[in-house]
Order: structure tokens, then sequence, then C-alpha cells
């Protein structure tokens, strides 16, 4: 969690106020009048996303309805140098959305309509603004269903998860947003439709689509998505597990891998998560265990009744004290309904919460759990720890109250603590929620300054003048250099020993 | 990353173990630092270097040019952690060596890259990008890299990605060198996932033709059942089923069709991920004979396609070979109204370019990215597209 960078000069409110006038001027050309939002009590409500910390006010909304008036907005954008920020449910959780303040915010809400789906090939064409949960709903008829599924799923936008190259709990098994998405329809920053993908399997050329996909918006405004529907599985069943020690929990998510089952869910809670989400939901949860496993298995009857004897077996074997197999679909609901409610649980018990998204190897589960009990201590805040144990991806909850700005600091110290603890065992800054504006410094802990000044290259590649989301996934060398943290290297060599050759 | 085998991944900070010095280090990193020392070398000299692991692909995509930059000598699986379900290996690492260290754990690599010869390499699998008969519903090779390093045209070793599944750390660079075929760098290690290998498969055999196989693979694509490959030639369709015992067994019995000997099932699809397998043995012998194999990616659903020759259908419908003599435009022209594009795989005449054109914006991506990795044009001239 980092402060994010100040923002442009709009205390000078006479430039503001001109280069406001230059623009809806410009996009009056080409968007219809209620397309156009600049009065600021019609721009507040798009000041910040899921990450409230952080907002500004953009100099104007636009509201495009049609693929030619993004294309036209680009274009106008393009020719007077001004940033563009493309913006979907405004569900994100670092910031990526966040508004530049001599910018447009792309507010593509209007893209909501499901254009195709197609039960023989198995793909759904829908608009940008289409939410990720509807598709889904809309499949359902057809025996079908789009697998990644983030938890803000009812609001979030497909547009978005593409974006951020969102996750959800099912993705060791269903894969990430990249794995079930074949093409996207867009426009490159000058205004030029493009596709990326294709309704193959595959397209010629290098593979764009997969830089394209988690980009956050920075290399292309997407405006249409193929998706690729799979089966709803027959029946799913969950064993909810209580272990009494953090590190046998661990191990046991290790013993289910290593006995060659890939869950369709494996899902972690710790013992104040536990107690908060059990409060909210009243599942029945085990409030005297260490830690909770949510352990899922989907398919045919007969492989879901297979699997779930060997999860038992293993689980009971990893010192698991207490073993619940859902017996229904209520109860399986009602198992992750915990889980499923983590956040709100979390904002119920705190003024304030920040939800950390690192990813660390598995092994090192009880570790990092362990490091964040000592840093609860060093910075004097509660944290409630929820984890996709399958995947690694784990989501600390900080609690604090954001009207102490000494609580917002620490609670922001606590974070890029856990990001860069994370990085340092082998991880990663985030694993599914996106840098955004929020992760910026910790990058220059994860990359070296070559690496990043590569990814500023890609970048450039895209958008030359550096206007579509500008300042936001990968940090300048001047603000590492300030930032002052140590590049971890990952194990590659010194480059001092090349120099000798 | 690029550290020598049973090595733990050495993070600075209280973490981390101690690196040690294995004897191994000392290799990789002389390995290493004499690819940057060509790389400098071929670049202060406005030269160009052809990126070779085991040559068993040389055939694919335009034609060589340049000298041998050869990764072989920086090889060896780094590291294995059979419970993260990741390896990482140096990109001279055999793939055969892989394939056998992950089964010793009973894992795979669940997109079954194509072995073209015994000496495949992990870096060549990656560039070029080919996936077996899983694909379909198993994922490509780019599905299951989780990070690379790469050692870039300005001599620069970079890591993207990292060893977990999960990771939107920056953009995902990583990915996209899987069928780079090396234009945007020599790819030094790459971070895999692997997979448990299935407990129970079956092949099943049905005559058919090839329309009514289309439509039969996509009403069961829609349908949750253990499909693991398929194959459609000769008015045949071969079907793998994998997963759980039981659920194959009641997949057979609802399915039909003709039960194939697990040995001979098992040499099936072993000679068509490898591609020695009959049609692609007559395949060759049409090449000599003036015709040219093809490769069309296209929507799963697309109807049969239409031009003389022998056809080969993977992938569900999505991937069909074909060998033709017909001229290159109407397989382009073909490939495209099929929702996809044309590869001119082997054979034939490849002077106007074995890939499918691109539209404009993504040409003139595909420019500014070589240019941003590679702005010298060191490597794999020409290899990819005439102007890359």
């Amino acid at each position: 969690m980092n402060v994010p960078p100040p923002p442009a000069p709009t205390s000078d409110a006479a430039v503001r106020g001109e280069r406001q006038r230059a623009v809806v001027a410009a996009l009056a050309a080409v968007l219809p009048p209620h397309a156009l939002l600049w009065q600021s009590e019609d721009t507040v409500p798009y000041e910040c996303d899921g990450l409230t910390a952080y907002r500004q006010r953009p100099l104007v909304v636009a509201l495009p309805e049609t693929e030619a008036q993004v294309s036209g907005l680009l274009r106008a954008c393009h020719a007077l140098g001004v940033p563009v920020v493309a913006r979907g449910a405004g569900t994100g959780l670092s910031g990526g959305a966040l508004p530049n303040a001599l910018g447009v915010t792309l507010a593509l809400a209007k893209f909501n309509r499901i254009v195709k789906l197609d039960k023989a090939s198995r793909t759904a064409v829908v608009q940008c603004g289409v939410r990720n949960l509807a598709i889904s709903e809309a499949a359902a008829p057809l025996g079908l269903y789009y697998a990644p599924d983030p938890s803000s799923q009812i609001a979030c936008t497909i547009g978005g998860n593409v974006a951020e190259n969102a996750g959800g709990v099912h993705c060791l098994k269903y894969g990430l947003t990249l794995h079930n998405v074949l093409k996207v329809r867009g426009f490159t920053v000058e205004g030029e439709a493009v596709e990326f993908g294709s309704d193959a399997l595959d397209a010629a050329g290098l593979d764009l689509l997969a830089l394209v996909v988690g980009s956050e918006g920075m290399l292309a405004v997407i405006t249409e998505v193929t998706v690729k529907l799979v089966p709803k599985p027959r029946l799913a069943r969950c064993i909810m597990a209580s272990f009494d020690d953090i590190r046998k929990a661990g191990d046991a998510v290790a013993a289910i891998i290593a006995a060659g089952i890939i869950p369709a869910g494996l899902e972690m809670l710790d013992k104040p998560m536990t107690a908060a989400v059990e409060d909210f939901v009243h599942a029945g949860y085990d409030l005297d265990a260490a830690a909770i496993l949510l352990c899922e298995s989907d398919g045919t009857p007969e492989e879901v009744a297979e699997e779930i004897e060997r999860m038992r077996a293993v689980l009971a074997g990893s010192g698991a004290t207490r073993l619940q197999v859902s017996e229904n679909e209520a109860q399986r609901l009602k198992f992750w309904s915990g889980r499923k409610n983590a956040f709100p649980a979390s904002g119920r018990i705190s003024p304030d919460y920040m939800c950390m998204d690192s990813t660390i190897p598995r092994k090192r589960l009880a570790d990092i759990l362990l490091a964040i009990g000592q840093m609860e201590k060093k910075y004097g805040l509660r944290c409630c720890n929820v984890f996709h144990a399958g995947d690694g991806n784990l989501h600390p909850l900080i609690l604090f109250d954001g009207a102490d700005a000494d609580q917002l600091h620490r609670a922001e110290l606590f974070g890029a603590d856990i990001l860069e603890t994370s990085v340092a065992m082998g991880g990663t800054v985030t694993g599914e929620h996106g840098v955004g504006v929020e992760k910026l410094s910790s990058m220059c802990v994860q990359f070296s300054p070559a690496e990043l000044e590569q990814m500023l290259a890609l970048k450039q590649a895209f958008d030359a003048a550096g206007t579509l989301n500008p300042g936001k996934v990968i940090p300048s060398l001047v603000r590492c250099a300030e930032y002052g943290k140590m590049h971890v290297k990952k194990g590659l060599l010194p480059f001092p020993q090349l120099e000798r050759f | 990353m690029l550290r020598a085998q049973g090595h733990e991944e050495a993070p600075a900070g209280a973490w981390g173990q101690v690196p040690q010095a294995p004897w191994g280090q000392a290799v990789v990193d002389a390995a290493l630092a004499r690819l940057v020392d060509q790389v400098q070398t071929a670049r202060a000299a406005n030269g160009h270097l052809r990126i070779v692991g085991g040559a068993t692909k040389d055939f694919l995509g335009n034609a060589l040019q340049g000298e041998r930059l050869d990764v072989r000598p920086l090889a060896g699986i780094s590291s294995y952690e059979p419970t993260e379900l990741v390896v990482t290996a140096r990109a001279g690492t055999s793939v055969a060596e892989l394939e056998a260290t992950l089964a010793e754990r009973g894992q795979l690599l669940a997109f079954e890259p194509p072995r073209l010869g015994p000496s495949s390499t992990v870096g060549g699998m990656v560039a070029a990008g080919l996936s077996g008969p899983a694909r379909a519903v198993a994922g490509s090779v780019r599905d299951h890299l989780l990070g690379a390093t790469l050692l870039n045209g300005r001599g620069e070793v970079l890591s993207f990605g990292g060893q977990v599944m999960k990771n939107v750390a920056g953009y995902d660079v990583s990915r996209v060198l899987a069928g780079s075929l090396g234009i945007l760098g020599v790819i030094c290690e790459v971070s895999l996932k692997v997979l448990p290998a299935p407990t129970a498969s079956a092949t099943l055999r049905f005559e058919c033709d090839q329309a009514s196989a289309l439509k039969r693979l996509n009403a069961w694509g829609g349908e949750p059942l253990p499909l693991s490959a398929s194959a459609c030639w000769n008015d045949t369709l071969v079907l793998r089923l994998a997963g759980a015992r039981t659920a194959v067994d009641a997949a057979s019995r609802q399915l039909g069709g003709e039960a194939i000997a697990p040995a001979q099932a098992a040499a099936f699809w072993r000679g068509l991920r490898d591609q020695d397998d009959e049609f692609f043995v007559s395949a060759a012998a049409a090449i000599d004979a003036g015709s040219a194999l093809w490769r069309l990616g296209v929507a799963q659903t697309a109807a049969p396609i239409t031009l003389p020759g022998e056809q080969l259908v993977e992938w569900g419908g999505a991937q069909r070979w074909l060998c033709t003599s017909a001229p290159a435009a109407a397989v382009r022209e073909a490939a495209a109204a099929a929702g996809g594009h044309a590869t001119l795989y082997r054979g034939g005449d490849k002077r106007a370019g074995a890939f499918h054109p691109l539209s404009a914006p993504l040409a003139r991506l595909h420019r500014e990215l070589k240019r941003a990795f590679d702005p010298d044009r060191v490597f794999n001239r020409g290899r990819l597209y005439a102007e890359l």
C-alpha cells in the first residue's frame, strides 16, 4: 500500500477550467450532450473506485453508447494529448480506475449488452460493461457458465475483469480471466479499431491477447469480449475442515496437491476472520479452529464421490480436528457464505479495512501468516486473513480507522510490509487485484530498474504519448529511487559478475 | 530464477535461506554470461543471431537468418516443487529430461508439447508455442507459462512473471514469449505450471464423416464429460477421456463407440502429439510431391474446410491440418472465413510468409514491440514476419 503520487496541479483553477472547456468542446463534437459530465456534482461519483482511500475528481466524465463514439472520443483526446482512464463498474481494489485530474474518465457502463450466446461453440460475445455474474445467469439455460468468479461478481464488469485479469475462488482448476477469454475487441489509444485473439484457440503472430489481459487499461480500450463458457458441473460438494494449528492447515493444502487432486476450490480462513464471518453469517463455523479449510470437488456424481473420499482421507491424515462434508446444495452454499462475505464481515468489525492481495508459494503459507502476526504487533493494528490456499493468493484485511491519519499511515506501512515480505518469499505483490496506484512502490521491490524500463518500453509500443491511464502499474525509476527499498533479486545473477566477460 | 538444481529460491531478507554456492551455479553463470557476451558482440557489430536449441523446429516459420546462438549450454532444471505444481527449467534443458523428472512424481505438462525429435528443448518448446492433442481442454503452452527470464536485444537479463499461479504484477511479458519464435529475445529460463497425471483414461473410436464428427464434438463439449482429446481423419473419430476412474467409465458407457486397447491408444496419441502419426507420414510424402502442410486454427464449430487434400481435425474442431496443393491465398481465405488463421507449416513456398498476414493495427504493434525489446533486430530476423 503506497500513497499515490501527488495530484497534478489542480490548484491552478484557471488552467483546469480552460482545459476543461477545450476538452468538453472537442468531445461535444463526437458525443451527445447527455453523455458528457463535467459539473463537479456529476463527476464526484467517479472520483474513486473500490480503493476509496484515494480520490481524484476527473476533468470530464464521458459515457459513450456506441463504438463509433468511443473511437471518436479517443481520437479527440489523442489529438489534444488528454489522458483517458477507462472505467467499468468501479469495483477494482487497487485504484486502477482512479481518475486523472486533467483527464477524461471513460465510463463504459452503457456497453451492457450480451451480443451472442452460442451453445455449440460454448462462447458468449458480450459488451465490456456486462456484469460477470450476468454472463453465467444468461448461459444457465444452456447448461453452461463463465468460470472466473471474483467475489465482486454481482457488480464487476467483464471489461474490468479483462483489464485486471481477475481471478476468484475456482482459479486453480478453471484458470484466470486470461484462460477463459478467446478474443477482445477494442480501440488503440489513437481510436483505431483492433482485435486481439480470435474465434480460434490461437491467433497469428505474437500473443497480444495475453498482454492486453491484465494490462489495467494502459494498452487499449476494450469494448467487447468473447468468453469461453464451460459446462456446469452436475454436482459440487464441499468439505469444511478445522485445524488447531496454521502450519498443519498449510501442510494439508500441500498434501492434497501432492495426492494428485486439483480441487475446484481450496480456501482458508484464519481464526480472527472466522470469528468475524461467523458473527455475520451464522454458518456454524468452528470458532475454536486456528484455521479452517474449505475444499470443494465438482464434476459428475461418481467423480465427486471419489474425489471427496480422497480429500477427506488426506485432510484427516493431516490432522484435521473436525471434518464436515456438505450433504446438499444449501449446506454447501452455507459453508461458502462466510468466505464469500469476508469483506463485508470485516467492514462490520472495523471502520475501515485494506485488502492486500499478494501471492506466495503455498509452502510459505504458515510463514507469512506468522509474519503477519508479528506485523500486527509492530504496527499496532489487527489483521484478518482469507486465503485462496489452492493457488497461494493471500488476502489479509488490515483493520484501521481512516479518520485517524496515523492509523491510515500505519495501515499503509503494514500493507507494504506484507507485499514486500511476499516478494522475499518468492511471491508477487498482486495475485488478482492489480497494481493500480496502490502497489506502485512495491513494484520497485519486485522488479529491477531494467525490468521496469522494459515494461515502460512495452507501454510506449502501444501508447507512445502515454495518455492511456497514465501513472498506473509501472512506477517511474525516480519514484523507485525515492522509495529507497532494494529490489529483491529473483535468484538472478548479480550483474557485476557479467561484466568480466 | 537461473539457479542450479536443488538450490532454494534466493530471496533477500529475513525470510530467505542463505544461498549456498553449489558447483552447478558457476556453470550456469558462465553459460549465461557467454550468451550475453554473444548478444553484445553481435549488436556492436550490427550483426544478427538465430537462436537455436535442439534444432527440431528449424522448419517452423520463415527462413532462418544470422549466426547461431546456441542455448543448450544453459541447461538443467533449476527447481521443482511437486506440491507447488511448478517447475523451473533453463532453456537448454531437453523436454525429455523435464518430462521424465515430472513423471517420477506422477506429474506432466498438460499441454502435451510436440517432441519433434529427442533433442527438443524447453526454450524451443516455449518459443514455438505448439501444443498437443490435449490443448482444447487443458490449455496451451502460454496458459501454463508462469514466468520467464529473457535476454533482450540490449543484452539485459530480465525476469517477468514468477513461480506462482496468480500474478498480475505488471505486464504479462512472460506469456507473450510463448509462440514468439525468439523475436523478442532469448528465453533463458521458464517456470511452468504442471499437473498431476489423470488417474484414468480411455480411448473410443467412432466411424463418422468430418461434418458429423464436428457436430458430435461440439455437442459433447457442452456436457460435463471428462473429454481430453479428439482427432478425426478419414471418416474416423477418435476420442480420449481422462480423469477420475468412475467419471471415465461412466462417460465411456454413455458415449458408446469402440474401445481401443490402452497400448494401441497410447501409441496413437503419442504419434499425433509428436507429429509422426500416419497422417503426418503421408503428409511428408505429399510434400515431397509438391503439396504443402498447413495448420489452420479456426472456430471449433466451423464447417469442414472444402479444399482438396487430406485433413486431420484436432482440438474439438479448432485445429485443422490440411495437406494440399491449393494456392496459399485460397487456404488463408478459407481459414479467415472459418474465424481463424492459417500457418504454412511444412513444405510449400514460404517466401510470401509462413504466417497469416496481420491487420494494420496489429502489424504496427508488432513492429513497435520488436523495437521495444530488440531495437537493433538482433534476434531471429524475419522469422515470424519479414519486417520484424
